[in-house]
């Protein structure tokens, strides 16, 4: 069974139907791409995948769970994470604490300790900074962990973003146009680190991207979304190769 | 860095203890005038708030000015349960109580008022909690409670409309208030409590639950995907903060002979007051709000002798304040400056 199951997602806006009849099947281990015009309704899509739009019709499954119409807390927890297209970190915390906001669900102690600092407080939270600065040297941020998220490049910015959803334990990783506005060299950098979560997490991606050089780099299936439906869906060569994606994209 | 933190909390409880231990010599050698004796206990309560408030502003990032109405709320709970009580119950374990009465309803409201309000942002819910501090003052005038041999009566006409035995004894007299209220709050208690809500804050602000409170002033958005629950966290803040108030209007009630629910201790203006405490201490800066509240505190009570001059040298140190601690180009020449200090003792030490 695959690990996201979408079938007939719709919703609508007023009169406009930002995504009809989307589906999607993604197996465990993959990585996804989302593409398609300005507009197409990708960043739509990833906002009914983690709740913060309840789609008019369609069901969402993740490892089997149905997950449609549950608030976006609630689909963390489930096991999708996401990054967001204009980076939005918690600026004035340091990159260490950034990671641990995302580990707090899985290291718990009480509010009463923590505001006492007595019983399981030192033992979780020594254990949250040795996972999160594990995190951290994944990501080569580790350097860095007392600097203020605000301070960052804005490649490690995108760098932090990733590991603060890794850190919360996902199934699925939601990537929001990470090389939005970033060089050459800072986009390769960003396919490694890509590669590199694959390779240390085990995990399932999906990523809406328009710098083709990635997509085509590192994705092994594209879905290309146009005017809000599925335009063509396959192996990332032949959907490239599709003339009607091309014509989507350049016009005819 | 867990070491940093804790060295920055312990010079804000040193610096507090400081200045207590100071004071203390200063009030045995018999410099201080009664009159600065008297300004003691005030500073300190101002203090407490002025951290309650900032954890409301500052580290949850929701501007409230309605924070005197849960100072209203802790004195009046207080002031009443001391005075219900006392003549039957000895002072310590009554003022104890007191404290935790005054504090649990606080809380109580914080978190009912945090139910409708902590729905709204910005703006509309600053006017909100503008609103509910004057809703609280106004409401508290109109109340009438009476004790006598046949129980306690409840009144929101007139004091006549008790129908009070005799002998009964009238514990809030409507806009008159609570009067009598025993004066158990020294400055001693004051310090403490001080120091117990500098540690609730501080350590809240180090742990789990205030880097998830902290992650929500940041970014929302980010926030609920990174699966924190906003709603409960930005309730727990506000709640904390409204039962740290309410400590310090225990201290009020209980350092004042006649308590009334006015606008001068509870209205709008006091609750600015303390968000200029709070402003000109550094937002997210406990240390400095407890700093800035007692300077700005004092400050015009001490100048009282210059009179009309009083408010006009007071403005010029708001000016100087806000400028040393938010002018960027300040900031960088305190760093400049102090981190050659730095250096220069790190070559001493050498």
């Amino acid at each position: 069974m695959a690990l996201l199951d979408v079938n007939n997602l719709s919703i609508s806006f007023g009169g406009l139907r930002a995504v009809d009849n989307f589906n999607i099947s993604i197996e465990k281990g993959e990585l996804y791409g989302l593409i398609g015009p300005n507009g197409a309704g990708k960043t739509t899509v990833f906002n009914l995948l983690t709740g913060v739009y309840k789609p008019n019709e369609g069901i969402i499954r993740l490892d089997g769970e149905d997950i449609t119409r549950k608030s976006t807390i609630e689909i963390n927890h489930a096991g999708i994470a996401r990054t967001f297209q204009n980076i939005r970190l918690f600026k004035n915390m340091s990159v260490i604490d950034n990671v641990k906001v995302g580990l707090s669900e899985h290291f718990k102690y009480s509010a009463l300790e923590g505001i006492l600092h007595l019983g399981r407080f030192s033992k979780v939270e020594k254990e949250m900074d040795a996972e999160a600065m594990r995190l951290l040297k994944v990501f080569d941020l580790d350097a860095e962990r007392d600097t203020l998220a605000a301070n960052l490049p804005y490649g490690k910015q995108r760098k932090l973003e990733i590991a603060r959803a890794m850190a919360t334990g996902p199934k699925l990783l939601l990537l929001d146009e990470p090389a939005a506005g970033m060089n050459p060299n800072e986009t390769k950098e960003l396919m490694d680190t890509i590669a590199l979560v694959r390779r240390e997490f085990d995990m399932t991606i999906l990523l809406i991207e328009h710098d083709m050089k990635l997509v085509s780099g590192i994705c092994e299936k594209l879905t290309v979304l146009n005017f809000g439906r599925v335009l063509c869906q396959g192996e990332t060569k032949e959907v490239l190769a599709n003339p009607e994606v091309i014509t989507a994209y350049l016009g005819s | 860095m867990k070491n940093k933190i804790t060295k920055q909390n312990l010079i804000t409880y040193g610096i507090v203890l400081a200045f207590y231990i100071i004071v203390e010599i200063l009030m045995l050698t018999g410099v201080l005038s009664s009159h600065m004796k008297g300004l003691l206990v005030p500073m300190t309560y101002y203090a407490i708030i002025a951290v309650a408030l900032n954890l409301c502003v500052g580290i949850l990032g929701e501007l409230s000015i309605g924070h005197c109405g849960f100072m209203c709320i802790g004195a009046f709970t207080s002031a009443f349960f001391s005075r219900a009580t006392e003549n039957s119950i000895p002072t310590v374990p009554r003022f104890i109580i007191a404290f935790i009465i005054g504090i649990a309803f606080a809380a109580l409201f914080g978190f009912l008022i945090g139910i409708p309000v902590l729905r709204l942002k910005g703006d509309y819910l600053a006017i909100v909690t503008l609103a509910f501090g004057e809703i609280i003052k106004n409401v508290i005038n109109s109340f009438y409670i009476g004790i006598d041999s046949k129980g306690v009566h409840f009144s929101m006409k007139d004091s006549m409309a008790l129908g009070m035995e005799a002998d009964g004894d009238i514990i809030v007299n409507g806009a008159m208030g609570i009067t009598g209220t025993p004066h158990n709050a020294n400055f001693t208690i004051g310090i403490v409590v001080l120091l117990i809500s500098l540690f609730v804050v501080q350590n809240l602000v180090n742990s789990r639950d205030g880097r998830a409170i902290m992650a929500i002033r940041d970014n929302y958005i980010a926030a609920e995907a990174t699966g924190i629950n906003i709603t409960g966290y930005k309730m727990m803040a506000f709640t904390i903060s409204a039962a740290i108030a309410g400590a310090a209007g225990v201290l009020f009630s209980h350092n004042i002979t006649t308590l009334t629910a006015s606008s001068q201790y509870f209205g709008y203006n006091a609750s600015i007051m303390i968000l200029v405490y709070v402003v000109l201490g550094g937002i997210g800066n406990i240390r400095g709000s407890v700093i800035a509240a007692c300077i700005l505190y004092l400050l015009p009570e001490l100048l009282r002798g210059l009179n009309t001059y009083r408010m006009l040298i007071y403005s010029i140190v708001l000016i100087v304040m806000m400028i040393v601690n938010w002018s960027p180009k300040v900031i960088e020449w305190r760093k400049r400056t102090f981190g050659r200090l730095n250096l220069k003792r790190a070559k001493e030490v050498a």
